[in-house]
């Protein structure tokens, strides 16, 4: 890099040295910081737009779960309440930023910050979790990136024009409800892309073509089981072909109630569509919490040091990002009362650091764990391979290193109802390493996080009954107060009663049956 | 990249939904609202409140799982002593062991807090008074209103016509169009008379004649002053500067007086300060309270201490009197005077209240109302039958004074009659 060098000879000057900031010196600045991501850690990114706003409107922008438009409902008023409530007690400090991932990303970023900040927030929002957005798999698969803004638009629009035409109550009513089954209104699995009708007649062709190759008239005369026996008048095999005609079972519950359930109206339907898009939208996000932020607060950690390194910052800049970042990644243990879980950031971020020195300087451990990567020396070519096909679950199954087990002292407890106490199951040595790293792993995968609840049954020549099962796994069944009410608001949208059998995975056993009737 | 200055955009995007969610949440918003008011100060009245409703009407459930039936494994950083087989006693009330749900929609029975604008605030007050929806936005809106000059408009009453301006206007068109001028005209008509004088050639004379009608024609069909000319004196209604005004609060404190009639006393009180602080831009409030002697108190002391003795009302007024005429002279202060009580006097001080109430204390003020608080058994005013002494005597006073009102309250619904004649007449006379 001789430009560096001869720049450093020539006394480089610092960007900036006051805490005020311009358009300029945005700018500027992000210009220096462009050239590090693109040339140095080899990140590859969306365009980005840089919008400021102020305090006021970032608390709006929380209040909409981050996102610029948001169809009107009262939840978001709720959460803003709150948001504001806890930022005028001066108990919470508002996000630095919030980034969008659209194509270009929005990243908006608050008057108020200083110079320092404004920096670190387009170093980890523009660029870190922009590569991120770009590039992981997760994102890739299920977010429309180029098209999330206009569908919001549409949603907003559409919404109000229901409330003009059917009264605000009744739309309140339907995404009440919708907003019960949000969880369940994700498709988990990519489904196979439907062939179009040029596509299947080949197809079909295909088969009738080798059918008449392959004929042979001997097979006809073999004897086949007589089906009819089993099943006289063929109700069994009736009900199996209603379930396959109407996609039983189904995970995707605000899917099928959209398509099936016989008593809603078109635009109930699209509202129903409109929430099941927007959950699909934060879907990946579900997952991908922790890389996501650990990700973004590496690479700030990392371009704040290079502009360090190359005198773009001063050291109290330097200082004052150090005191933010630390705070940002600083863990409690969990007897501490900050104590609320495991920081994504924290965990995150020391991971991708952790990764970054087995690649560098290995310990003989490390070459034993990570074989593949210990000092291969290109740790941002190990990253980028990370953050681009994992996801929180897998990322932790692969990645987590015994030293970072040791770092965080982490501890496998298991918590049995049936037992008066908790057990400690592994901890930080030898015989725990594994178990932990398997243990956090499954902590993260959402698939157990959540509960999964399928459409398996619905009664369309009786009593139009829906029937959910909830599968169980390790004996947890569902919250009994929050089920039934989200079955009321199930029943109101199907319009006919629903059933919900808690179902051992393991046994077919029926634990526990809920009802719900509509009024 | 591109940056975008987005602080312009309209602030309060959320508002709507806050809206909406007030709504939904109104008992609980409402209730809360009535609690708050039991503790606040009078002068606090109108200011926004922290109000923490439980969380029951807006919960947002999900499907989750129960954090008390079987097999969880959990992962949490921080061992300190534990070593491999340890038991740990489960942690009660959703303890440190298990990751706590820390989000807002957890669902919990943790009451749900946040803080109401002063206009939300208002609102849900005024609704328990019952006040008529014309009322309280005539209510919300007094603030004095002064015309200011603001340019010229094309239109506007005959009165507020601006001649220099339409003359110009006038003058400017006239020579762009090339009006003759009356002068012009009369020196063509001249040189006519001239020629025909002096016998001039028909030529010459059918010549003169054609400039001259073609003159007259022109200033005919170019008006001296047209519509288009005509312009008016602007105005705009721009808010008054308030002046201060001061709320004397009387009341009586013997014992007679019940909590529950002091609660009344209080909203009522509460209510004309809302109305002073949205009219002035200064309000003092000064506290008065009595048995058979006055004194000027503090809040605190004027709605909460009990006190014992007789009930002598002219020693309030007295009180009254001396504190205005020292400290709020009526040249810089709009006097207000809320008087509370149950009705009860000493027999012989009546007609000496009278006399002050007439003479001296109805001079001094813009408004002087009076409430006789009821127990609100039997459905307020039926329920106070017979005419306590005070009101006796305060009858003899009214009709005299167009600015004295007296209301008999018996629950808090009622309290708003009594703003109900100020506003009927459209308004405090200021």
């Amino acid at each position: 890099m001789p430009d560096t060098v001869t720049l450093e000879a020539a006394g480089t000057l610092p960007l900036f040295t006051e805490a005020n900031w311009d358009f300029g010196l945005l700018r500027r600045t992000y210009d220096e910081i462009e050239k590090i991501a693109l040339e140095e850690l080899g990140l590859d990114y969306y365009p980005v737009q840089i919008e400021v706003i102020t305090s006021e409107q970032m608390l709006d922008a929380y209040a909409a779960v981050g996102l610029p438009l948001m169809y009107r409902h009262w939840s978001f008023g709720k959460r803003f309440a709150y948001h504001e409530t806890l930022y005028r007690k001066g108990l919470q400090g508002l996000a630095y930023e919030i980034v969008i991932n659209s194509n270009p990303v929005i990243c908006y970023i608050m008057e108020e910050n200083s110079m320092t900040m404004q920096t670190l927030v387009m170093a980890h929002a523009a660029i870190g979790h922009n590569h991120f957005f770009k590039n992981n798999y997760l994102f890739r698969q299920w977010t429309d990136a180029d098209g999330i803004l206009d569908y919001l638009s549409f949603a907003r629009d559409y919404v109000a024009q229901c409330e003009e035409k059917y009264g605000l109550e009744a739309v309140e009513r339907v995404l009440d409800a919708a907003h019960a089954l949000q969880d369940q209104g994700v498709n988990r699995y990519a489904h196979r892309s439907r062939p179009n009708l040029g596509e299947e007649r080949r197809r079909a062709e295909e088969r009738r073509a080798y059918e008449e190759e392959t004929y042979n008239d001997l097979w006809r005369t073999v004897p086949t089981p007589e089906k009819a026996a089993a099943d006289p008048d063929g109700t069994e095999k009736q009900h199996q072909e209603i379930k396959r005609q109407l996609g039983l079972p189904e995970e995707n519950l605000l899917y099928f109630i959209e398509k099936r359930a016989p008593r809603l109206e078109d635009w109930q339907r699209e509202l129903c569509r409109i929430v099941r898009h927007v959950s699909q939208y934060f879907y990946p996000q579900k997952q991908l919490k922790l890389m996501n932020e650990g990700c973004a607060t590496f690479v700030h950690y990392e371009i704040m040091n290079r502009l360090h390194d190359r005198g773009l910052i001063t050291e109290g800049s330097m200082l004052e990002f150090l005191h933010s970042h630390s705070s940002v990644v600083f863990q409690p243990g969990f007897d501490d009362p900050r104590f609320n879980g495991l920081n994504p950031y924290a965990l995150g971020f020391e991971m991708m650091a952790d990764i970054q020195r087995i690649c560098d300087h290995p310990t003989p451990e490390d070459r034993e764990w990570f074989p593949d990567i210990a000092g291969c020396g290109d740790a941002y070519g190990v990253l980028r391979h990370a953050w681009a096909n994992y996801r929180d679950e897998s990322f932790i199954l692969q990645y987590l290193s015994p030293a970072m087990i040791r770092r965080f002292k982490l501890f496998h407890v298991t918590d049995d109802a049936a037992k008066p106490s908790l057990r400690v199951e592994a901890i930080h040595d030898d015989w725990g390493y594994r178990r932990i790293r398997t243990a956090l792993s499954k902590q993260y995968d959402l698939s157990r996080r959540e509960p999964d609840i399928q459409v398996v049954d619905v009664d369309l020549t009786g009593d139009r009954c829906l029937v959910l099962a909830h599968y169980v796994h390790d004996g947890v069944l569902l919250d009994d107060k929050t089920c039934r009410s989200v079955l009321r608001y199930t029943a109101q949208l199907w319009g006919y009663a629903v059933r919900l059998l808690e179902i051992e995975a393991a046994t077919d056993k029926v634990l526990k049956t809920y009802e719900a009737e509509t009024k | 990249m591109n940056i975008v200055d987005r602080r312009p955009n309209p602030k309060g995007k959320s508002l709507s939904n806050r809206q909406r969610f007030l709504a939904r949440a109104r008992v609980e918003v409402k209730s809360a609202v009535q609690d708050a008011l039991r503790k606040r100060k009078v002068a606090d009245v109108a200011h926004g409140e922290k109000v923490a409703i439980p969380s029951r009407g807006i919960t947002e459930p999900v499907f989750h799982h129960s954090r008390r039936t079987g097999k969880n494994d959990i992962v949490v950083p921080g061992n300190k002593e534990y070593v491999r087989g340890d038991e740990i006693p489960r942690p009660q009330g959703g303890g440190d062991g298990g990751g706590r749900d820390g989000s807002p929609d957890g669902g919990g029975e943790d009451p749900f807090e946040f803080t109401l604008s002063k206009d939300e605030f208002l609102d849900l007050f005024f609704e328990d008074l019952e006040l008529p929806d014309l009322v309280k936005k005539s209510l919300r809106d007094t603030t004095a209103v002064d015309l200011q000059r603001a340019g010229y408009t094309v239109t506007g009453s005959p009165s507020n016509l601006s001649v220099p301006r339409t003359m110009r206007n006038s003058m400017a068109r006239r020579i762009a169009l090339h009006r003759p001028k009356l002068s012009d005209i009369e020196a063509l008509q001249a040189r006519f008379d001239e020629a025909k004088e002096r016998g001039a050639s028909e030529r010459e004379l059918a010549e003169l004649m054609a400039l001259l009608d073609r003159s007259t024609r022109r200033s005919k069909i170019i008006p001296y002053i047209d519509p288009i000319d005509v312009r008016y004196r602007r105005y705009e209604r721009v808010p008054k500067p308030n002046t201060e005004a001061v709320m004397f609060c009387l009341m009586d404190v013997s014992g007679s007086m019940t909590e529950a009639m002091k609660d009344l006393a209080k909203r009522f009180f509460m209510l004309l300060h809302v109305f002073l602080v949205r009219r002035y831009r200064h309000v003092d409030v000064v506290f008065i309270r009595h048995t058979s002697t006055a004194e000027e108190v503090d809040e605190e002391t004027f709605f909460y201490s009990r006190e014992t003795g007789g009930t002598v009302v002219s020693t309030a007024l007295d009180k009254m009197i001396e504190i205005a005429r020292a400290r709020y002279p009526t040249d810089r202060w709009n006097i207000y005077g809320a008087q509370a009580s149950d009705g009860d006097n000493y027999g012989a001080d009546s007609s000496r209240c009278v006399s002050l109430l007439g003479g001296e204390v109805l001079s001094l003020c813009q408004y002087y109302a009076y409430v006789e608080v009821g127990d609100g058994m039997g459905g307020g005013l039926s329920g106070l039958s017979r005419d306590s002494d005070l009101w006796r005597a305060y009858s003899e006073v009214a009709p005299a004074h167009q600015h004295f009102a007296m209301r008999r309250v018996g629950d808090p619904a009622q309290i708003f009659s009594v703003f109900h004649e100020l506003f009927a007449k459209g308004g405090v006379r200021a």
